[in-house]
Protein backbone atom coordinates (compact mmCIF):
# COMPACT_ATOMS: atom_id res chain seq x y z
CA UNK A 1 0.00 0.00 0.00
CA UNK A 2 1.37 3.24 -0.69
CA UNK A 3 2.11 5.38 1.93
CA UNK A 4 -0.39 8.21 1.16
CA UNK A 5 -3.01 6.04 1.07
CA UNK A 6 -1.82 4.43 4.50
CA UNK A 7 -2.04 7.96 5.87
CA UNK A 8 -5.49 8.19 4.57
CA UNK A 9 -6.76 4.96 6.27
CA UNK A 10 -5.20 5.70 9.62
CA UNK A 11 -6.86 9.14 9.69
CA UNK A 12 -10.01 7.94 8.79
CA UNK A 13 -9.81 5.09 11.65
CA UNK A 14 -8.37 7.99 14.05
CA UNK A 15 -11.18 10.17 13.37
CA UNK A 16 -14.15 8.07 13.10
CA UNK A 17 -13.25 6.15 16.49
CA UNK A 18 -12.83 9.32 18.58
CA UNK A 19 -15.66 11.11 17.84
CA UNK A 20 -18.11 7.40 18.21
CA UNK A 21 -15.78 6.25 20.72
CA UNK A 22 -17.73 7.95 23.78
CA UNK A 23 -21.45 7.29 22.17
CA UNK A 24 -20.40 3.52 21.76
CA UNK A 25 -19.48 3.16 25.10
CA UNK A 26 -22.84 3.93 26.07
CA UNK A 27 -24.33 1.94 23.27
CA UNK A 28 -22.25 -1.27 24.68
CA UNK A 29 -22.55 -0.70 28.10
CA UNK A 30 -26.40 0.12 28.11
CA UNK A 31 -27.02 -2.74 25.43
CA UNK A 32 -25.81 -5.47 27.53
CA UNK A 33 -28.27 -5.67 30.09
CA UNK A 34 -31.03 -4.99 27.67
CA UNK A 35 -29.96 -8.60 26.12
CA UNK A 36 -31.49 -10.28 28.63
CA UNK A 37 -34.63 -7.71 29.02
CA UNK A 38 -36.48 -10.52 29.42
CA UNK A 39 -34.39 -12.89 31.95
CA UNK A 40 -34.33 -9.97 34.30
CA UNK A 41 -37.78 -9.31 33.93
CA UNK A 42 -38.88 -13.13 35.19
CA UNK A 43 -36.25 -12.77 37.87
CA UNK A 44 -36.93 -9.58 39.31
CA UNK A 45 -41.13 -10.36 39.02
CA UNK A 46 -41.04 -7.46 36.78
CA UNK A 47 -42.82 -9.92 34.24
CA UNK A 48 -46.06 -11.79 35.60
CA UNK A 49 -46.05 -15.35 36.23
CA UNK A 50 -49.23 -16.89 34.14
CA UNK A 51 -51.34 -19.48 36.32
CA UNK A 52 -51.82 -22.38 34.35
CA UNK A 53 -54.51 -22.78 31.72
CA UNK A 54 -57.45 -23.97 33.49
CA UNK A 55 -58.53 -27.39 32.14
CA UNK A 56 -61.88 -27.23 30.07
CA UNK A 57 -61.46 -23.58 29.46
CA UNK A 58 -61.78 -21.52 26.74
CA UNK A 59 -60.08 -17.99 25.64
CA UNK A 60 -61.85 -14.82 26.64
CA UNK A 61 -63.55 -12.88 24.55
CA UNK A 62 -61.31 -9.99 23.33
CA UNK A 63 -63.67 -7.31 23.69
CA UNK A 64 -64.31 -8.09 27.48
CA UNK A 65 -60.52 -8.44 28.01
CA UNK A 66 -60.23 -4.70 26.86
CA UNK A 67 -63.08 -3.31 28.22
CA UNK A 68 -61.50 -4.62 31.93
CA UNK A 69 -58.44 -2.91 30.91
CA UNK A 70 -59.90 0.88 29.79
CA UNK A 71 -61.50 -0.05 33.44
CA UNK A 72 -58.42 0.42 35.09
CA UNK A 73 -57.71 3.62 33.04
CA UNK A 74 -60.62 5.51 32.97
CA UNK A 75 -60.58 8.43 29.37
CA UNK A 76 -57.84 6.29 27.69
CA UNK A 77 -58.32 4.65 24.45
CA UNK A 78 -57.11 1.02 23.39
CA UNK A 79 -53.97 1.69 21.11
CA UNK A 80 -52.81 -2.16 21.22
CA UNK A 81 -53.50 -5.82 22.13
CA UNK A 82 -50.75 -8.26 21.86
CA UNK A 83 -49.90 -11.87 23.01
CA UNK A 84 -47.44 -12.92 25.24
CA UNK A 85 -45.28 -15.66 23.12
CA UNK A 86 -44.22 -18.07 25.94
CA UNK A 87 -46.97 -17.62 28.41
CA UNK A 88 -51.07 -17.53 28.33
CA UNK A 89 -50.87 -13.47 28.65
CA UNK A 90 -52.02 -10.69 26.98
CA UNK A 91 -51.60 -7.06 27.37
CA UNK A 92 -53.58 -4.32 26.48
CA UNK A 93 -52.04 -0.85 25.66
CA UNK A 94 -53.73 2.18 26.18
CA UNK A 95 -53.42 6.17 26.20
CA UNK A 96 -55.27 9.79 26.42
CA UNK A 97 -54.91 9.79 22.55
CA UNK A 98 -54.43 7.31 19.68
CA UNK A 99 -51.23 8.59 18.85
CA UNK A 100 -49.60 8.23 22.84
CA UNK A 101 -45.97 8.02 22.21
CA UNK A 102 -44.51 4.75 24.43
CA UNK A 103 -43.63 6.45 27.46
CA UNK A 104 -46.88 7.76 28.34
CA UNK A 105 -48.87 4.55 27.67
CA UNK A 106 -50.44 2.43 30.21
CA UNK A 107 -50.06 -1.31 30.14
CA UNK A 108 -52.72 -3.38 31.71
CA UNK A 109 -51.63 -7.60 31.32
CA UNK A 110 -54.48 -9.99 31.77
CA UNK A 111 -54.73 -13.67 31.94
CA UNK A 112 -55.41 -15.33 28.30
CA UNK A 113 -58.10 -17.56 29.49
CA UNK A 114 -59.45 -16.99 32.96
CA UNK A 115 -59.41 -12.44 31.84
CA UNK A 116 -57.68 -12.10 35.43
CA UNK A 117 -56.14 -9.00 35.42
CA UNK A 118 -52.22 -9.56 36.73
CA UNK A 119 -50.55 -7.10 38.84
CA UNK A 120 -47.57 -5.72 36.87
CA UNK A 121 -45.44 -2.84 36.82
CA UNK A 122 -45.69 -1.01 33.40
CA UNK A 123 -43.56 -1.76 30.93
CA UNK A 124 -42.64 1.95 30.54
CA UNK A 125 -41.30 2.54 34.28
CA UNK A 126 -38.01 1.77 36.21
CA UNK A 127 -34.36 0.50 35.54
CA UNK A 128 -34.40 -1.23 32.50
CA UNK A 129 -36.48 1.20 30.43
CA UNK A 130 -34.34 4.26 31.83
CA UNK A 131 -31.70 1.70 30.01
CA UNK A 132 -33.53 1.46 27.03
CA UNK A 133 -34.12 4.96 26.56
CA UNK A 134 -30.40 5.96 27.51
CA UNK A 135 -29.60 3.09 24.57
CA UNK A 136 -31.97 4.09 22.11
CA UNK A 137 -32.67 7.65 22.54
CA UNK A 138 -31.10 9.06 25.03
CA UNK A 139 -34.34 10.79 26.16
CA UNK A 140 -34.35 12.87 23.38
CA UNK A 141 -36.57 11.71 20.75
CA UNK A 142 -36.32 11.01 17.44
CA UNK A 143 -33.53 13.19 16.69
CA UNK A 144 -31.57 11.55 19.43
CA UNK A 145 -32.45 7.99 17.42
CA UNK A 146 -30.78 9.12 14.65
CA UNK A 147 -27.63 10.98 16.43
CA UNK A 148 -26.51 7.74 17.58
CA UNK A 149 -27.42 5.80 14.25
CA UNK A 150 -25.17 8.11 12.88
CA UNK A 151 -22.59 7.14 15.64
CA UNK A 152 -23.09 4.02 14.47
CA UNK A 153 -22.38 4.41 10.94
CA UNK A 154 -18.87 6.20 11.94
CA UNK A 155 -18.35 3.27 14.20
CA UNK A 156 -18.76 1.02 10.80
CA UNK A 157 -16.50 2.98 8.89
CA UNK A 158 -14.05 2.78 12.11
CA UNK A 159 -14.54 -1.33 11.96
CA UNK A 160 -13.82 -0.99 8.12
CA UNK A 161 -10.61 1.51 8.20
CA UNK A 162 -8.87 -0.49 11.01
CA UNK A 163 -9.26 -4.02 9.37
CA UNK A 164 -7.94 -2.45 5.96
CA UNK A 165 -4.80 -1.41 8.71
CA UNK A 166 -4.56 -4.86 10.36
CA UNK A 167 -3.38 -6.40 7.00
CA UNK A 168 -0.07 -4.34 6.91
CA UNK A 169 0.06 -4.32 10.71
CA UNK A 170 0.32 -8.16 10.47
CA UNK A 171 2.34 -8.74 7.52
CA UNK A 172 4.83 -10.17 9.98
CA UNK A 173 3.64 -11.26 12.94
CA UNK A 174 1.55 -14.65 13.22
CA UNK A 175 -2.19 -14.43 13.84
CA UNK A 176 -3.06 -13.65 17.76
CA UNK A 177 0.69 -12.23 18.77
CA UNK A 178 0.21 -10.57 21.78
CA UNK A 179 3.81 -9.05 22.58
CA UNK A 180 3.19 -8.22 26.39
CA UNK A 181 6.72 -8.74 27.35
CA UNK A 182 7.99 -5.10 25.96
CA UNK A 183 6.12 -1.68 26.16
CA UNK A 184 2.69 -1.29 27.68
CA UNK A 185 1.75 0.12 24.56
CA UNK A 186 2.59 -2.65 22.30
CA UNK A 187 0.57 -5.06 24.34
CA UNK A 188 -2.46 -2.53 23.93
CA UNK A 189 -1.82 -2.63 20.52
CA UNK A 190 -1.80 -6.20 19.82
CA UNK A 191 -4.89 -6.84 21.79
CA UNK A 192 -6.61 -3.89 20.21
CA UNK A 193 -5.61 -5.62 16.86
CA UNK A 194 -6.31 -9.27 18.35
CA UNK A 195 -9.72 -8.95 19.66
CA UNK A 196 -11.02 -6.09 16.73
CA UNK A 197 -10.44 -8.61 14.09
CA UNK A 198 -11.99 -10.94 16.00
CA UNK A 199 -15.37 -9.38 16.56
CA UNK A 200 -14.86 -7.69 13.38
CA UNK A 201 -18.07 -10.01 11.86
CA UNK A 202 -20.43 -9.73 14.20
CA UNK A 203 -19.49 -5.97 15.65
CA UNK A 204 -20.01 -5.15 11.67
CA UNK A 205 -23.56 -6.64 11.71
CA UNK A 206 -24.83 -5.59 15.16
CA UNK A 207 -23.41 -1.79 13.92
CA UNK A 208 -25.63 -1.64 10.94
CA UNK A 209 -28.44 -3.68 11.93
CA UNK A 210 -28.34 -0.43 14.95
CA UNK A 211 -27.99 1.98 12.90
CA UNK A 212 -30.96 0.44 10.53
CA UNK A 213 -33.14 0.32 14.03
CA UNK A 214 -32.73 3.45 14.48
CA UNK A 215 -34.61 4.43 11.37
CA UNK A 216 -37.78 2.47 12.37
CA UNK A 217 -39.96 5.65 12.96
CA UNK A 218 -39.32 7.27 9.77
CA UNK A 219 -39.59 3.60 7.99
CA UNK A 220 -43.13 2.62 9.66
CA UNK A 221 -44.07 6.44 8.81
CA UNK A 222 -43.36 5.76 5.33
CA UNK A 223 -45.17 2.70 4.50
CA UNK A 224 -48.15 4.10 6.61
CA UNK A 225 -48.39 6.99 4.37
CA UNK A 226 -48.06 5.10 0.99
CA UNK A 227 -48.85 1.58 1.38
CA UNK A 228 -51.96 1.92 3.75
CA UNK A 229 -52.53 5.68 1.95
CA UNK A 230 -53.86 4.05 -0.96
CA UNK A 231 -56.21 2.84 1.09
CA UNK A 232 -57.34 5.87 2.58
CA UNK A 233 -57.97 7.04 -0.32
CA UNK A 234 -61.48 4.46 0.12
CA UNK A 235 -62.01 6.29 3.26
CA UNK A 236 -61.33 9.83 2.31
CA UNK A 237 -63.70 12.23 4.07
CA UNK A 238 -64.95 9.63 5.78
CA UNK A 239 -64.96 10.48 9.66
CA UNK A 240 -62.98 8.65 11.97
CA UNK A 241 -64.57 5.96 13.28
CA UNK A 242 -65.74 6.09 16.82
CA UNK A 243 -68.32 3.00 17.54
CA UNK A 244 -65.77 -0.11 16.98
CA UNK A 245 -67.11 -3.48 15.91
CA UNK A 246 -66.01 -6.92 17.67
CA UNK A 247 -62.16 -7.34 17.86
CA UNK A 248 -62.87 -10.89 19.18
CA UNK A 249 -64.15 -11.24 15.52
CA UNK A 250 -61.79 -9.62 13.56
CA UNK A 251 -59.36 -11.60 14.95
CA UNK A 252 -61.21 -14.93 13.93
CA UNK A 253 -61.24 -13.45 10.60
CA UNK A 254 -57.63 -12.83 10.17
CA UNK A 255 -56.90 -16.24 11.41
CA UNK A 256 -59.53 -17.84 9.05
CA UNK A 257 -57.90 -15.61 6.16
CA UNK A 258 -53.90 -16.56 7.50
CA UNK A 259 -54.81 -20.67 9.13
CA UNK A 260 -51.39 -21.06 8.81
CA UNK A 261 -50.21 -18.24 11.07
CA UNK A 262 -50.77 -16.82 14.60
CA UNK A 263 -51.63 -13.41 15.48
CA UNK A 264 -48.55 -11.50 17.47
CA UNK A 265 -50.43 -8.30 18.07
CA UNK A 266 -53.23 -5.53 17.00
CA UNK A 267 -53.10 -2.33 16.09
CA UNK A 268 -56.05 0.34 16.90
CA UNK A 269 -56.90 3.04 14.29
CA UNK A 270 -55.23 5.96 14.82
CA UNK A 271 -51.80 4.24 16.00
CA UNK A 272 -49.93 4.79 12.84
CA UNK A 273 -49.66 1.28 12.49
CA UNK A 274 -53.09 0.23 10.21
CA UNK A 275 -54.97 3.90 9.54
CA UNK A 276 -57.59 5.68 10.60
CA UNK A 277 -60.26 2.95 9.66
CA UNK A 278 -58.75 -0.04 10.46
CA UNK A 279 -58.00 -3.18 13.45
CA UNK A 280 -54.71 -4.32 12.25
CA UNK A 281 -54.21 -7.84 13.22
CA UNK A 282 -50.81 -9.18 12.55
CA UNK A 283 -49.81 -12.16 11.87
CA UNK A 284 -46.78 -14.21 11.84
CA UNK A 285 -45.38 -17.45 11.83
CA UNK A 286 -43.44 -20.39 13.87
CA UNK A 287 -39.71 -20.20 12.45
CA UNK A 288 -37.47 -17.28 13.87
CA UNK A 289 -37.46 -15.37 9.84
CA UNK A 290 -41.71 -16.10 9.60
CA UNK A 291 -42.56 -15.54 13.35
CA UNK A 292 -40.69 -11.64 13.14
CA UNK A 293 -42.12 -10.67 9.21
CA UNK A 294 -45.69 -9.83 10.47
CA UNK A 295 -48.36 -10.29 7.79
CA UNK A 296 -50.95 -7.68 8.30
CA UNK A 297 -54.13 -8.31 7.81
CA UNK A 298 -56.66 -5.20 7.80
CA UNK A 299 -60.37 -5.29 9.10
CA UNK A 300 -62.79 -2.26 9.39
CA UNK A 301 -63.77 -1.15 12.39
CA UNK A 302 -66.95 -0.10 11.51
CA UNK A 303 -68.33 -3.21 9.28
CA UNK A 304 -65.77 -5.51 10.48
CA UNK A 305 -65.35 -6.56 7.04
CA UNK A 306 -61.59 -7.94 5.61
CA UNK A 307 -60.58 -5.06 3.68
CA UNK A 308 -56.87 -6.05 2.71
CA UNK A 309 -53.65 -7.92 3.61
CA UNK A 310 -51.13 -5.86 2.32
CA UNK A 311 -47.75 -7.32 1.55
CA UNK A 312 -44.92 -6.11 3.71
CA UNK A 313 -42.60 -3.35 1.69
CA UNK A 314 -38.91 -5.00 1.31
CA UNK A 315 -37.38 -1.94 3.74
CA UNK A 316 -39.93 -3.20 6.36
CA UNK A 317 -38.90 -6.93 6.22
CA UNK A 318 -35.64 -5.47 5.91
CA UNK A 319 -36.32 -3.72 9.59
CA UNK A 320 -38.09 -6.44 11.34
CA UNK A 321 -35.01 -8.86 10.19
CA UNK A 322 -32.91 -6.06 11.39
CA UNK A 323 -34.24 -6.33 14.98
CA UNK A 324 -33.24 -10.13 16.06
CA UNK A 325 -29.73 -9.46 14.78
CA UNK A 326 -29.36 -6.58 16.30
CA UNK A 327 -30.86 -7.95 19.75
CA UNK A 328 -29.17 -11.63 19.57
CA UNK A 329 -32.29 -12.80 20.72
CA UNK A 330 -33.19 -15.48 18.40
CA UNK A 331 -31.12 -18.42 19.54
CA UNK A 332 -32.02 -19.11 23.11
CA UNK A 333 -29.90 -18.31 26.17
CA UNK A 334 -26.87 -19.68 24.98
CA UNK A 335 -26.75 -16.59 22.42
CA UNK A 336 -27.56 -14.36 24.07
CA UNK A 337 -24.27 -15.47 26.53
CA UNK A 338 -22.41 -15.14 23.27
CA UNK A 339 -23.91 -11.89 22.52
CA UNK A 340 -22.98 -10.44 26.06
CA UNK A 341 -18.87 -11.86 25.52
CA UNK A 342 -19.03 -10.10 22.10
CA UNK A 343 -20.40 -7.36 23.49
CA UNK A 344 -17.54 -6.65 26.66
CA UNK A 345 -14.50 -7.82 24.16
CA UNK A 346 -16.32 -4.84 21.72
CA UNK A 347 -15.77 -2.68 25.04
CA UNK A 348 -12.37 -3.62 25.40
CA UNK A 349 -11.61 -2.77 21.71
CA UNK A 350 -13.20 0.65 22.41
CA UNK A 351 -11.31 1.57 25.73
CA UNK A 352 -8.02 -0.17 24.39
CA UNK A 353 -8.17 2.61 21.22
CA UNK A 354 -8.84 4.98 23.44
CA UNK A 355 -5.83 4.32 25.35
CA UNK A 356 -3.86 4.08 22.13
CA UNK A 357 -5.02 7.32 21.17
CA UNK A 358 -3.66 9.05 24.45
CA UNK A 359 -0.43 7.22 24.03
CA UNK A 360 -0.11 8.50 20.67
CA UNK A 361 3.08 9.64 18.91
CA UNK A 362 2.99 11.33 15.64
CA UNK A 363 1.23 10.35 12.81
CA UNK A 364 4.44 9.77 10.89
CA UNK A 365 5.36 7.73 13.41
CA UNK A 366 2.55 5.63 13.78
CA UNK A 367 3.09 5.21 9.63
CA UNK A 368 6.28 3.58 9.79
CA UNK A 369 5.12 1.51 12.21
CA UNK A 370 2.79 0.08 10.00
CA UNK A 371 4.59 0.28 7.18
CA UNK A 372 7.36 -1.83 8.72
CA UNK A 373 4.62 -4.51 10.03
CA UNK A 374 5.55 -3.16 13.13
CA UNK A 375 8.53 -5.41 14.03
CA UNK A 376 10.49 -2.32 13.95
CA UNK A 377 13.48 -1.97 16.88
CA UNK A 378 13.41 1.55 16.64
CA UNK A 379 9.55 1.86 17.99
CA UNK A 380 10.65 0.05 21.06
CA UNK A 381 12.39 3.48 22.54
CA UNK A 382 9.24 5.49 21.75
CA UNK A 383 7.32 5.12 25.23
CA UNK B 1 -7.29 -16.92 9.44
CA UNK B 2 -9.39 -13.71 9.99
CA UNK B 3 -11.21 -14.58 7.19
CA UNK B 4 -12.03 -17.89 8.66
CA UNK B 5 -13.21 -16.25 11.96
CA UNK B 6 -15.47 -13.65 10.12
CA UNK B 7 -17.32 -16.79 7.81
CA UNK B 8 -17.67 -18.35 11.35
CA UNK B 9 -19.42 -15.38 12.60
CA UNK B 10 -21.70 -15.20 9.62
CA UNK B 11 -22.55 -18.74 9.74
CA UNK B 12 -23.13 -17.83 13.47
CA UNK B 13 -24.87 -15.03 13.06
CA UNK B 14 -27.03 -16.46 10.48
CA UNK B 15 -27.36 -20.11 11.28
CA UNK B 16 -30.29 -19.76 14.46
CA UNK B 17 -32.11 -17.14 12.18
CA UNK B 18 -32.96 -20.32 9.41
CA UNK B 19 -34.31 -22.71 12.63
CA UNK B 20 -34.58 -23.97 15.41
CA UNK B 21 -32.87 -26.61 17.04
CA UNK B 22 -29.67 -28.00 15.54
CA UNK B 23 -29.73 -24.49 13.57
CA UNK B 24 -29.06 -22.97 17.85
CA UNK B 25 -26.56 -25.53 18.27
CA UNK B 26 -24.38 -24.35 14.69
CA UNK B 27 -24.79 -21.11 16.01
CA UNK B 28 -24.00 -21.69 19.39
CA UNK B 29 -20.67 -23.79 18.58
CA UNK B 30 -19.58 -20.98 15.47
CA UNK B 31 -19.92 -17.80 17.73
CA UNK B 32 -18.53 -19.48 20.48
CA UNK B 33 -15.30 -21.10 18.50
CA UNK B 34 -15.09 -16.95 17.71
CA UNK B 35 -14.97 -16.29 21.28
CA UNK B 36 -12.58 -19.38 21.71
CA UNK B 37 -9.96 -17.67 19.53
CA UNK B 38 -9.35 -15.06 21.70
CA UNK B 39 -9.22 -17.22 25.04
CA UNK B 40 -6.70 -19.09 22.68
CA UNK B 41 -4.34 -16.10 22.20
CA UNK B 42 -4.35 -14.55 25.41
CA UNK B 43 -3.44 -18.07 27.36
CA UNK B 44 -0.70 -19.54 24.35
CA UNK B 45 3.09 -19.21 25.62
CA UNK B 46 4.62 -15.75 24.54
CA UNK B 47 7.69 -14.61 23.79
Amino acid sequence: MKRSTLKAWFLVHKWTSLVCTLFLLLLFATGLPLIFWEEIAHATGAEPEAEPVPAGTSRANVDRLIEKALSRYPGDVPLFFGWDEHAPLVYVNMGARPDTPPPEMHTVILHEYTGEVLPAPQFNEGVMFFIYRLHTDAFVGLAGTLFLGAMTLLFVIAIVSGVVLYAPFMRKLRFGTLRTGRSRRLAWLDLHNLLGIVTVAWALVVGLTGAINTLAKPLEQTWQARQLGELADRYRGAPRPTRFSSLDAAIAKAQAAEPEMKPAYVSFPGTGYSGDHHYGVFMHGNTPISERIYKPVLVDVQTGELTAQPELPLYMSVLLLSQPLHFGDYGGLPLKVLWALLDLITILVLISGLYLWAKRGSTEVRLAELESGSVEPALETEH
Amino acid sequence: MPAMIAALSLIGLVGALVGDGVFDLLSWVALGSVVGTIAWAVSKPRK
